[in-house]
């Protein structure tokens, strides 16, 4: 009786990842979009491999180099492709490098936000009540609040610093899971399963990551995706502002904070091509998420 | 109607006394108040001159009402860097932002529900399509890094547009704008375009998701089966229908308009009140930032109460509830 | 202007639907005659293709759908490739149609009287008090009290029951020779469904109008059409006179139609229902679609049987139960 039964829920799980990876790729804009975001990700995470040159090592830079426009010579015999800073430092490897930065705070920021707004979801909607209302209250407040000004707000109580910059992003982040999770949460628990799952007495904690969570991962997903383009995007703009990473820890944003005061002698290289870098990652994050919220969304599967 | 307006603002009362509340404890009491508040390069006696005439080696109740009483009476301290009121210099540089901000919203709404309209009637097109991927475009742009390309392009490339500032300005019930001249335009034009790209792509979502859902429902096969014109069954009959959580988000995001601005203040050194928070931020000039923080809050307040009003207009079924409830 | 001929007339209708998944064939070959004055019932499960016969005559067909062949005539005028204008013109103003949820039809966000005044200045230059004074008189003459309230109220003041005597006095307000009912009253309470019947029946007599009656329930048209239509899977199996059709049904079809009606069945005895589903308006079977529900099926079925006319009945069957010629007489 149970093999079979056991069976058949392993080919139930497989069955949708499958189902959904077939539905995915059957949009050639979010297979662009995918494969774009694959080559970023394989960018940052090798960039010592892929760069011309360590952009932070400072025996390797030249003053002599500083603010060659794209395609310039370099003293080795190289070519600095994009250009050099305002130190001489090679733009793309810099890029190479910032991308590495800004993806991994977004990535952080966005698997600590998602870890703290399930739990606090997941545990709002199985207390229900009080605790549920209490809850929700302070998401709805937070969330009726722009981003960018909650984060100004964090940075200005918090001061500066690799690590409050991405507390500000958790923050700003969570509530959007837990108000995602809680919702979806909700469905499933009035559905006769779960009443089933109670009946039989079996423990909270296993309802609900047994019951509840799996059914929560859809639009978790979705959202999560959209939130990583979302505190990547913040990211920089934060560091632009100079209120983000400090200099020790130069992302994108403040690669392209860097060449603003350039950009108006013409010097354009030393922020287009890193805005260019973001630009591309967000892009390829949102065409992926745009297709996962309609390969994921129930109402509109056949 | 009357009795509604008047309960709806009792309401926003007591949210803007609860968010004092929670202002004051985040700058007062978790934060080290004497940081935020005395010029850190201060004298040591001067500090604890300063302690004792701010009140705080008293109860923290106390100080709560001496807050209250100061915000009430609109002093929100003054500012260590401009060593003028903190309110003032706010309020000094509000027009600024609110013009810009409308500038943003103006062009975000004029373009946005025509071809959010259009990409709804033919979702199918070319062009619908087109306007779409735009509008994921127009989401995945870094604000701050569109006004630099802006910049680059009509300012350094071309050379037609200013980079920053507001230009001249102009007098209008003693407060000054920059709509009023062309060298106000063209220094209004670029900062009002960066920052209305976000909403546009927004408000072209919105109408087309509007727009395809209205198109479905049977009003609209009824006003077409009465012989009513295409234009007037889309104009009339589907327009006033998707208006109404078009014109709710539509005010809901003027508010999220402000608090971006301080992207792109930053960015075209516009002089509002978005730039002064940066610079305020890097100064740690501390009162200026509570003065803004409860400016903003007091305007988001008072933009949902004007949002709640017009919903009520504009919905009949609402104006019904209000009625009964 | 009385032309000789019928008032409207529905000659090999055939509106389709290009899908991805395939075409679905809506309407099929459906014709029809209709004079001034007379009462249609046009009979069908849902999915038969009767509302979409109604929006077809009305050009009201969206895509992917088209009307691919066959010609609707009004008062001997071609509607079929008829311009957009000149078919808005014809619309609410010669031909008329009430749809079946009261609920959605009116538009929540305006107000009564503004959407019947468009109605008439979208065809007529009259004055705006004129206007609203015609929209007056026809929220009366369907009953409703305290007009002139009733006029500045919006949809959602209204009753069920109410608003679909408002989108009456809509269709009507014009004056059109054809009203197309598409199931007016099935989403209304049972004593309210009686009252919109009979004032509908009245109303349109009094107006001179045709009116095509389009229902699922056979014991609805009983006693109100001249004349019925039976239609399945896009085409018309059945046709006759009211009495003829529904005393002596000639199509297998209609026979199980009346059969599920429960007040037509002794007490006691077991309801009978049509075995089987309607099938998918796509994928239709070669021959006749009846066949795989069809008690009398046999070997000629798998050819799909012809429309046969006889003394103002028809009947698409290969076996029917009755001799069309026979019962058919004046």
């Amino acid at each position: 009786m149970r093999a079979p039964a056991g069976a058949s829920d392993v080919r139930a799980a497989q069955a949708p990842a499958r189902r959904v990876l077939s539905d995915f790729v059957a949009d050639p804009v979010a297979v662009v979009g995918l494969a774009l975001l694959c080559t970023v990700v394989l960018l940052a995470l090798f960039a010592p491999l892929l760069s011309p040159q360590d952009p932070y090592d400072l025996a390797q830079l030249d003053i002599m180099d500083a603010r060659l426009p794209p395609g310039s010579p370099t003293p080795s015999g190289g070519t600095f492709w994009l250009g050099t800073d305002d130190q001489g430092r090679d733009m793309l490897s810099a890029i190479f490098y910032g991308l590495r930065i800004s993806l991994a705070v977004g990535a952080a920021s966005t698997v600590l936000a998602l870890l703290i707004g399930l739990t606090t979801g997941l545990f709002a909607a199985y207390a229900g009540g009080r605790v549920e209302s209490a809850v929700m209250r302070i998401v709805d407040i937070q969330l009726s609040f722009p981003a960018i000004l909650i984060a100004l707000i964090l940075i200005a109580v918090l001061g500066q610093g690799t690590g409050k910059v991405i507390a500000a992003l958790v923050t700003i982040q969570w509530a959007y899971y837990a108000r995602t999770v809680r919702s979806a949460a909700l469905v499933e628990k009035r559905k006769e399963y779960v009443e089933a799952a109670r009946c039989l007495a079996l423990p909270p904690l296993r309802i609900v990551f047994r019951h509840l969570l799996p059914n929560c991962l859809p639009p978790l997903i979705v959202v999560a995706t959209v939130q990583v383009a979302a505190a990547i995007a913040l990211e920089a703009t934060l560091s632009f502002l100079g209120l983000g990473l400090p200099i020790t820890e130069p992302s994108l944003g403040l690669l392209i904070a860097n060449g603003y005061q350039y950009l108006l002698s013409g010097k354009y290289w030393i922020s287009f091509f890193p805005g260019l870098a973001l630009l591309l990652t967000i892009v390829s994050i949102n065409l992926c998420a745009d297709r996962l919220r309609d390969v994921l969304n129930p109402r509109l599967q056949r | 109607m009357p009795v509604y307006v008047i309960r709806r603002s009792l309401q926003a009362l007591v949210v803007l006394f609860a968010m004092s509340l929670l202002v004051f404890a985040g700058v007062y009491a978790v934060g080290n108040p004497v940081d935020i508040l005395i010029n850190p390069q201060a004298e040591p006696l001067e500090r604890e001159r300063a302690i004792a005439a701010l009140g705080l080696d008293k109860p923290l109740w106390e100080q709560y009402a001496t807050f209250l009483r100061g915000a009430v009476a609109g002093d929100l301290g003054r500012s260590f860097v401009h060593s003028a009121p903190a309110l003032q210099l706010i309020l000094e540089r509000m027009p600024a932002t609110l013009e810009l901000a409308s500038a943003a919203m103006l062009i975000a709404v004029a373009l946005g529900i025509p071809l959010g309209l259009w990409a709804g009637l033919r979702p199918d097109s070319v062009s619908g399509r087109a306007i779409m991927a735009g509008s994921i475009l127009g989401f995945s742009l870094p604000t701050f890094w569109v006004g630099l390309m802006l910049i680059m392009v009509f300012s350094v490339m071309l050379g037609v547009l200013p980079s920053n500032g507001r230009g001249p300005t102009v007098e209008v019930l003693g407060v000054p704008v920059s709509f009023l001249t062309v060298e106000g335009w063209r220094h209004l034009v670029m900062p009002a375009t960066n920052l209305a790209l976000f909403k546009l792509a927004l408000l072209i979502r919105l109408t087309r998701a509007g727009t395809r859902e209205a198109l479905l429902q049977d009003y609209v096969k009824f006003a077409r089966a009465k012989g009513l014109s295409n234009a007037r069954v889309i104009l009339v009959h589907v327009l006033r229908n998707i208006l109404i959580p078009i014109v709710t988000v539509i005010g809901l995001e003027f508010g999220s308009v402000i608090a971006f601005a301080i992207v792109t203040e930053s960015v075209f050194a516009w002089p509002g009140m978005g730039k002064l928070l940066i610079d305020s931020i890097n100064l740690l000039d501390r009162p200026v930032i509570v003065a803004y923080l409860l400016v903003i809050v007091a305007l988001f307040i008072a933009i949902n109460l004007v949002v709640d009003l017009l919903y009520s207009v504009l919905d009949p079924r609402v104006r019904l509830q209000e009625a009964r409830g | 202007m009385s032309a000789p001929g019928p008032l409207l007339e529905v000659a090999g209708l055939r509106t389709h639907f290009f899908t991805r998944s395939g075409v679905v064939k809506a309407v099929d070959d459906v014709s029809f005659a209709l004079a001034r004055g007379e009462v249609l019932g046009l009979v069908g499960e849902s999915g038969s293709g009767k509302s979409i016969t109604g929006y077809s005559i009305m050009g009201l067909v969206d895509p992917p759908g088209r009307i691919v062949a066959g010609s609707i005539r009004l008062s001997g005028r071609e509607l079929v490739g008829l311009g957009h204008e000149e078919m808005r013109r014809l619309r609410g103003n010669r031909m008329a149609m009430v749809f079946q949820d009261p609920m959605m039809t009116l538009n929540p966000v305006m107000r009564i009287d503004r959407q019947m005044t468009e109605t008439i200045r979208a065809h007529e230059r009259v004055s705006a008090a004129a206007a609203r004074a015609r929209a007056r008189a026809a929220l009366v003459a369907v009953g409703i009290p305290s007009p002139d309230e009733r006029l500045a109220s919006y949809p959602h003041q209204f009753s069920g029951g109410m608003r679909q005597r408002v989108a009456i006095a809509i269709a009507l307000l014009n004056r059109p020779d054809v009203v197309i009912a598409d199931e007016p009253t099935t989403a209304l309470d049972v004593t309210i469904q009686g009252q919109i019947l009979h004032e509908m029946q009245k109303l349109t007599r009094d107006a001179g109008a045709a009116l095509i009656w389009i229902t699922h329930d056979l014991s609805v048209v009983a006693g109100l059409a001249d004349r019925i239509a039976v239609m399945y899977a896009g085409r018309i199996v059945e046709h006759g006179r009211c009495a003829d059709v529904l005393s002596q049904p000639a199509h297998p079809y209609t026979r199980g139609l009346l059969d599920s009606v429960p007040s037509r069945n002794p007490r006691g005895a077991r309801l009978r229902q049509i075995p089987g589903m309607t099938p998918s308006l796509a994928a239709l079977p070669e021959g006749c679609a009846f066949r795989e529900r069809c008690p009398r099926a046999g070997p000629a079925c798998a050819q799909a049987p012809a429309m046969q006319e006889s003394g103002g009945r028809g009947v698409r069957c290969h076996d029917p139960l009755a001799a069309v010629a026979a019962t058919a007489g004046p």
